[in-house]
Order: structure tokens, then C-alpha cells, then sequence
């Protein structure tokens, strides 16, 4: 049950997968005016923060292309907390194991809770209940929307750009902290009360492309060192040579062959970056090659996979959020199909046009699936919150939603009778791959037409449930306090679940 | 009880596995303590189900120390039986789990392009061998388990032949030569778990093949078993490739001979190459065996598993002298060899003219059926059904 208020924020409940039609108006940053903003570089992070007069229980956001080698979301909390600020909310557009200070930071009472993405080290603590507040957390796409609508509300964005001028254009696209794509930082910028560029790689003006518009900011400033360059983006990215994991890959890419999709006019696909997306993307490109088909685009995370793609001619268009590797950062900067994209291109739902519905499949992990197709990404089996939602449910808005994963993680069974937390509605899952046999979602009646004449290993998802059963058993479920921890909020912006205080 | 009074089973931190330290104590009952990756979900039933696993072996009083990284409940059988079995005596085929796994009949006749080899002793690829499509899995308990593990692996082949589903596929036993001190309990210990098949190494002469017919029949009968336990002579040396026709012909239950490359090749004191023409020889004669005994030949293993051409290559000419099919070591190798050894479309359409034709010949209440002027004798009619069964099987025919 979805609770009618917590720490007095009024709440809307899931409704369905597209019951809302929007309405009202958007949120507006404030007005500024040219004759106060003629020079805006400040002579250090110190002098951009205390310019924007930031005070108790304010928020700050940060984006997350450096992902885990970050250095300036630390930087920045650790300036607050020396100021003795109180309260603040942090909103990341991700938060990484090398965010793991934080907790620290929540322990001391600088920051009261994190609204948008939570993982690892972060999602444990607020697991403890450790937060003072509820945390929130959004899709990409969920996060764009919630700062458009003002129902997130930023009052300084810290915008980490690995390419900038004393305008505040900025882009990923050089320097020491390169990372290609920027397009997280868009609602911030557009939205904040205060736009901060901070960059370790300032350039004479004007720097284009522009993926963050000098008009839009407040400040800039320098810092030695913005992140970690090998953390930042890989140098290689390796194929899984997990046999298992292969053939889950497999049987996906046979899912798309086989039931027609790629066939149809338009083809386009999204698939990320993880070891089973990428042996999937290595499978479908050599079937495309048997069946003479390419796709109008595809939607990354980007690597030297789909990169590779790209340059053979499988793929017209890359439309890219997050460049994982850097045969992805250099295709972004050199290849003019190489299209760099932000949530609100990409996932927006309260937009007139986006990318994720545009796709005709998509292929994602996750940690649990249930007997109604609900899928859980953020929880553990055991009850643990320890990841941020991505752009999951954005993507799920696909032709042909395929989660693909493997049955069993060691003892603990993927697919289970109701999922621990409810990320993704049900209603927009249409195909469950495992390792041990394909699920296609009953109301998906035309797919299971179209796979049936197929030797895939088709089975309902009550057989793979059962089968998991038989080897692990059933564990036991964890228990919780009754304090709300965390909202997963749904694109919309209504409440989809809750999660719960573990009880240890 | 034994003279020892401590022992260690089952690899920490593997997956599906768990280290199970356990020591004999004279009183005090049974003291457990668990440690695990999924503690909050399993810890009690990891325990219980050590506690109900000493109880049927009868194990009043001891210690037990349970560190599990995901093991399912009849790997921890495995492992606590194991740790037991070192401490006091205990009979093969020691305390069998709960069958959860339908038995299906065992067929003398059926593919057998691909047998996939699987570690005895590690029970996260054991469990996965199933799903790649193998015709025939081979659960080892031969050259890939340690002197020092044998007891463990066949405790733990035993418990997965009774608790994974491995579809159609053949489930075979490597067990060790009966030559070699493990032998014997190698066949006491799973033979009540049903394998298809033993896979029987190092076989010289039908004697050693005789040896192994005799104790699995004693077992069958006093275990009141349901299915005959067929087997596969492994051959692997110089001798054996001379016998390879009375190998054959020694038991009724013999259903293919298998080719190992790596013995012979050692045996006969030549380097293995990468085209394996020094044993092609033996290869064939071993072929001409197996033929002349009616039984199937199969193909020694490729073993570089990052060489799809030299596989493909290495089960064409496999195909070419008359394989039936050819050992794997990992689950990519499967479709290269499974491609080869598919019927191709001529091969398909030829013979189900010949089964039409002789369809038509009966009807008509003919004896003789013919295409064009040739006429379609029995070994003909038959060649054509086995190709179009295995088609049909492939999902070839439309």
C-alpha cells in the first residue's frame, strides 16, 4: 500500500503504465539578466559555492558520466559539510561505490537524504534507515520529468565538465576526464537555481558543441582534477566469457529474429552495457548479417560493440546517453551519426515525442522478475536496497521489452513469486530470457504467435519458477521495520512501491 | 570410527559450493555453526538440512562448520556425506537424496554428436551442463578430479544425477578404471542414481569390459534398478585400439566406443597435432571395430577451444571416416560440431523419397519399392529413416 503523505509530501499512486495525460505547467528557473553575468569564472570551487548562498536543507544535484571515477560530487558535499550546512538533499543522476563518503556525510547530518539514485554503500545505508527522510527514487527519465514538473526542485547543479569555456559551454568530449556524452546535465542546467560548470580542462571561448549552454549558467570554475580517467570510461570492453551468460545473450537475439521484429519496417534496438547486452548486441549484429537487415537506429549506452555496428552499417544512428568505453568517447567526437542524447530526447514522459518508445526492442537485466512480469531492479531478494533505477522503466516503454537473466545467482532464484520492490510495471514486460527457457508475457498474444513454430526453449513463467524452486527451495523472506525508506517513483511521477527499513 | 578425527570438503568461495569442516567428537551431540553469501535467506535451512543429512548417516556426535557460497541443498548432502565418510564407515552406496528428476528410459539408439565433459567435483558447471544442448553430458569422475577428491566427486555425482534435470540428454559417468583403487565405488555410489551410460577408460580387452558388465549387473539386481546401465568403452592405448572389435562385442550393454586422443597419443610416445594424423590410423580401425560389432564410434575431444576452424576441420574428417560424433570440453564447441554432423538438404530430400516410395510399395501391397530403376533394399530404407529421424530431431524437415 501506497501511504496518502510521508515527511509531509503529498503522493500519488501508480495508476498504470500510461493512465497519466499530463497537465499543469512546467517549472521555470529564475530570470537573470546579462548585465550581472559579464564575467562568471570564479577563482575556485570555494568562491562558486559561496556565491550561491546555499542554506540549510537546500538541494544539490550532480550528473554521473564520470561514473565511478567521480571526484566532484565528494568535492562538493565535503565544501558543504566544512560550511557547516545542515540538511542538504543530494540529487545525483547516479551515485557510484566511489560515493560511498556520503554515508559518512548522512551519519554527521549533512545531508538528510538523497532524492534520484542510490547504489551500493548509499542504498545500504538507507536500508539501515540511516536518511532522515525518505529517499526517492527515479528513472532517468523519471528524474528529468520530476525537475521539468518542479516537483524536484534544485537549487545548485554542480555540472563536472570534462570540456568548458569562461561561458560555461560545455561538453565531454576532451580532455583528461573525457567521457563523451554530457546529456545527464540537461534538466539541471536548465532548471537550477544556480548552474555551477566546474571543469579541470578550461578552453578559450567559445567551446561547441554545446551540450551545456553558457546561457544557462551561473558560474564557473577550475579544479585540478575532476575524476579518475580510467575509472571513467574503460579502455577495452571485453566480451563475457560466462558460457551461461552467452547463451542467455543468445537466445535473446534469437527472440528478436524469431518473432519477426527485426523484419518489420523501422527496426531499432536499445541494449546497455552489461556482459550479457553485449554478447547480445555481438549476436544480433551476426544475425543481422545473415538476414541482409539493418536498423534505423540503436539506443546505447555506447561501446566499441555497438560502435563497431555502427561503422559496418547495421546501425544508421547511434542515439547515446553514456559512452562506456573509449572506442565510444572517440566515435561520439569523430562520427557525425554518432548522435549524443539526453533524458529528455531519450526518456521524458511527460514529453510529445521521445527515443525508448520509438525502439522496437530492448533488452535489460534486473535482479528479480515476478509471476505478473513485475520487475524489481532496485532490491535484493534479501531486501537490501542497493541500486538506482537507471533508465529502466523509460526503456521499458519499448515494442518488445526482453529482461534477460540468469535463472539462478548462485542459490538465489531470479525469478520468484512477487517481487521484492516493483520498478517496472508488469504490464510493459513482454519477454523473460533465461538461461533455462523464454517466458513471453501472456498479454502478448502476437508474440506468442509469431515465436511459436520457433526451437527456442519456450516455457510459462510458472515453469521457470518452478524449476528454479526445485534445485534452490524457497528462502526465507526478509523482514522490515514499519518506516518507509525509500519511493520508487514511476516516469510519471506517481508512487509505484515502497521500500521498508530492514529489520536485521 | 576411524583414526581420523578432522577433516575438510567441498572449495571455499566456489560457486554453488560450499567448505564443510567437520571433526568426530565422543559426546556432546551435533554442533553446527553456517556461514554464507545468502545467510539471511537460506542460513536455517543450510543448517537443517546438515543436521537431517548426520541423522540418516547416523552421526551421533560431532562438530560441523559450514562456510557456503550458494550451494543447493543436495551439494551440502554431498559435501557433509563426504566429510562423514572420512571420519566413520560408511557403505556405497552411502545415503541417497530424494529422486526429483523424472527417470526416462534409456535408449541404445540416439545421437550422440556431442559429449560434453563436465568436472565431477564442481557442482556450478555440473548443475549448467544440461542447457547447452549437448546429446550427451559426461559427469567425470576421472582425470578432472584429484586422487584426494575422489570420494567427494562421486558422492556429489551421484546426488546431481538424482537432483538435475538434464533433459534428453545421455547422462554419463566417467568412472575411474576398475584397475585403479576407485573403480568399484565409483559404480557402487551412482549406479542407484540411474546414468545412462558408464563411461569406462582405459578399456584394453572384453575382459575389462566383462569386469565392469558383471558388477553393474549384481547392482542392478540387488538394487532392483529399473533401467540397464549401458556402456561405453573409452579407448586410449595402443592394445585397446587392436582389441577394438572384441571391446566391442563384449557386452550387450556396450552402445559406442569412444577414441581418447591424449592417452594414445602418450602411449604411443608421439606428439598430438593439431590435424591428429597420428592417430588416424587408429581412429579408423577403431571405426571398423566398432562398425563390425554394430555399435557407434565417437570422436576423441578437440582441445583448444579457441580454434573453431581447427574443430570444424577436426569433425568433418571425424564425420568423413565415420564418427558419429566427437567428444567437446566446452559448451561453444557444441554448435560447430552439431552443424557438421547435421544432414544436409540433399542428403534429407533423397531419403524421404526413398521412405515415400516404399510407403507407396506397401500400400500397393509391392515388396519391391524403387527410384527410378534403383531398387530400395533394407539397408537403404533404413539409412533413409535414421536420416530423416535425426532431421525431424534437429527441427530440420520443413
Amino acid at each position: 500500500m501506497i501511504p496518502e503523505e510521508i515527511d509531509g509530501k503529498k503522493l500519488k499512486p501508480f495508476k498504470g503504465a500510461h493512465e497519466d495525460h499530463g497537465g499543469g505547467r512546467k517549472a521555470g528557473p529564475p530570470i537573470r539578466a546579462i548585465a550581472d553575468n559579464k564575467t562568471k569564472l570564479r577563482s575556485s570551487l570555494d568562491e562558486a559555492i559561496d556565491d550561491c548562498n546555499l542554506k540549510n536543507g537546500m538541494t544539490v544535484s550532480f550528473h554521473h558520466h564520470l561514473r565511478n571515477g567521480d571526484h566532484l560530487g565528494n568535492m562538493v558535499i565535503d565544501r558543504l559539510a566544512e560550511r557547516g550546512l545542515k540538511d542538504m538533499v543530494i540529487a545525483p543522476s547516479a551515485l557510484f561505490p566511489v560515493h560511498e563518503p556520503i554515508v559518512k556525510h548522512i551519519e554527521n547530518g549533512v545531508v538528510s537524504h538523497i532524492e534520484g539514485s542510490m547504489n551500493g554503500p548509499v542504498g545500504r545505508a538507507c536500508s539501515l534507515g540511516k536518511m532522515k527522510k525518505a529517499c526517492t527514487l527515479r528513472s532517468h527519465g523519471g528524474r528529468y520529468r520530476a525537475i521539468q514538473d518542479g516537483d524536484l526542485h534544485i537549487d545548485a547543479a554542480f555540472i563536472a565538465a570534462p570540456l568548458a569555456d569562461p561561458n560555461g559551454n560545455a561538453n565531454g568530449r576532451g580532455g583528461p576526464s573525457a567521457c563523451g556524452v554530457l546529456g545527464y546535465s540537461l534538466a539541471d542546467s536548465l532548471y537550477a537555481d544556480n548552474v555551477i560548470v566546474v571543469t579541470d580542462n578550461l578552453v578559450p571561448f567559445p567551446n561547441y558543441p554545446w551540450t551545456v549552454r553558457g546561457g544557462n549558467v551561473d558560474h564557473v570554475c577550475r579544479v585540478e582534477n575532476l575524476g579518475d580517467p580510467e575509472k571513467i570510461v574503460s579502455g577495452t570492453t571485453r566480451l563475457t566469457r560466462s558460457p551461461t551468460r552467452l547463451l542467455i545473450a543468445q537466445y535473446a537475439a534469437r527472440v528478436i529474429r524469431d518473432a519477426g521484429i527485426m523484419n518489420e519496417p523501422e527496426f531499432s534496438f536499445q541494449a546497455g552495457a552489461g556482459g550479457i547486452s553485449l554478447a547480445f548486441l555481438d549476436y544480433l549484429a551476426e544475425i543481422m548479417r545473415e538476414q541482409g537487415v539493418k536498423a534505423d537506429f540503436a539506443r546505447g549506452g555506447s561501446t566499441k560493440f555497438m560502435v563497431d555496428m555502427l561503422e559496418e552499417g547495421l546501425i544508421d544512428y547511434i542515439l547515446d546517453l553514456q559512452c562506456f568505453d573509449i572506442p565510444a568517447v572517440e566515435s561520439v567526437i569523430k562520427n557525425p551519426r554518432h548522435i549524443e542524447s539526453d533524458p529528455f530526447t531519450s526518456y521524458n514522459y511527460h514529453t510529445k515525442g521521445n527515443l525508448a518508445t520509438r525502439a522496437k526492442a530492448a533488452v535489460l537485466g534486473a535482479t528479480e522478475v515476478d509471476l505478473d512480469f513485475n520487475v524489481n531492479v532496485n532490491t535484493h531478494s534479501d531486501g537490501w536496497l542497493l541500486h538506482g533505477t537507471g533508465g529502466f522503466t523509460d526503456v521499458c516503454d519499448s515494442g518488445c521489452t526482453i529482461i534477460t537473466v540468469p535463472l539462478l545467482r548462485g542459490r538465489v532464484s531470479s525469478i520468484v513469486d512477487s517481487v521484492t520492490t516493483v520498478t517496472s510495471p508488469g504490464e510493459l514486460i513482454d519477454v523473460i530470457v533465461t538461461e533455462r527457457g523464454i517466458a513471453v508475457n501472456p498479454k502478448r498474444e502476437d508474440l506468442m504467435e509469431n515465436l511459436k513454430g520457433s526451437d527456442l526453449p519456450l516455457k510459462s513463467i510458472e515453469e521457470l519458477r518452478q524449476t528454479a524452486v526445485d534445485i534452490a527451495g524457497t528462502p526465507k523472506k526478509p523482514e522490515y521495520e514499519d518506516r518507509i525508506v525509500a519511493l520508487i517513483e514511476y516516469r510519471d511521477g506517481t508512487i509505484i512501491d515502497t521500500v521498508k527499513q530492514l529489520k536485521l | 570410527m576411524k583414526k581420523i578425527k578432522k577433516t575438510i570438503t567441498g572449495r571455499e568461495g566456489k560457486k554453488n559450493d560450499l567448505l564443510v569442516t567437520m571433526k568426530a567428537e565422543e559426546r556432546g551431540g551435533v554442533r553446527i555453526t553456517v556461514e554464507s553469501k545468502v545467510m539471511s535467506m537460506y542460513g536455517e535451512q543450510i543448517e537443517a538440512t546438515v543436521r537431517e543429512t548426520l541423522k540418516k548417516l547416523q552421526v551421533k556426535h560431532c562438530s560441523v562448520d559450514v562456510s557456503d557460497n550458494g550451494a543447493f541443498d543436495y551439494v551440502i548432502q554431498a559435501r557433509v556425506e563426504a566429510a562423514a565418510g572420512r571420519l566413520y564407515e560408511i557403505e556405497a552406496p552411502g545415503v541417497l537424496p530424494e529422486r526429483k528428476v523424472p527417470l526416462r528410459e534409456n535408449e541404445k539408439e540416439r545421437l550422440r554428436r556431442t559429449r560434453l565433459y563436465m568436472p565431477g567435483n564442481n557442482p556450478s558447471l555440473l548443475y549448467n551442463g544440461g542447457i547447452f544442448g549437448a546429446d550427451c553430458v559426461i559427469l567425470d569422475l576421472e582425470d578432472s578430479v584429484a586422487p584426494d577428491q575422489k570420494d567427494a566427486a562421486r558422492i556429489l555425482v551421484r546426488n546431481t544425477l538424482l537432483s538435475v534435470d538434464f533433459g534428453e540428454a545421455e547422462k554419463i559417468v566417467r568412472i575411474n578404471p576398475l584397475s585403479s583403487r576407485y573403480g568399484r565405488c565409483d559404480i557402487e555410489t551412482v549406479l542407484p542414481a540411474g546414468p545412462d551410460t558408464l563411461l569406462i577408460p582405459k578399456s584394453e580387452n572384453a575382459s575389462d569390459i566383462k569386469e565392469v558388465e558383471e558388477i553393474t549387473g549384481e547392482i542392478e539386481q540387488r538394487e532392483n534398478l529399473k533401467n540397464k546401465t549401458f556402456l561405453m568403452p573409452l579407448i586410449e592405448t595402443a592394445e585397446g585400439v587392436l582389441n577394438a572389435r572384441e571391446i566391442a562385442a563384449a557386452s550387450g550393454r556396450v552402445v559406442a566406443l569412444c577414441f581418447g586422443a591424449e592417452d594414445f597419443t602418450a602411449d604411443m610416445g608421439v606428439r598430438r597435432t593439431r590435424s591428429g594424423k597420428e592417430s588416424f590410423v587408429a581412429r579408423s580401425l577403431l571405426v571398423i571395430g566398432a562398425r563390425a560389432a554394430g555399435v557407434q564410434a565417437i570422436d576423441t575431444v578437440f582441445s583448444d577451444i579457441k580454434d573453431t576452424e581447427g574443430l570444424i576441420e577436426s569433425t568433418r574428417e571425424a564425420k568423413d571416416i565415420g564418427f558419429a560424433g566427437k567428444g567437446v570440453i566446452h559448451p561453444s564447441q557444441i554448435q560447430p560440431v552439431h552443424d557438421v554432423f547435421a544432414p544436409g538438404r540433399e542428403e534429407i530430400e533423397y531419403a524421404r523419397k526413398v521412405v515415400s516410395a516404399i510407403d507407396r510399395a506397401r500400400e500397393k501391397g509391392s515388396g519391391v519399392a524403387t527410384i527410378g530403376r534403383k531398387m530400395i533394399d533394407a539397408p537403404i530404407e533404413k539409412r533413409a529413416r535414421k536420416v530423416l529421424n535425426i532431421a525431424e530431431t534437429l527441427g530440420l524437415t520443413d
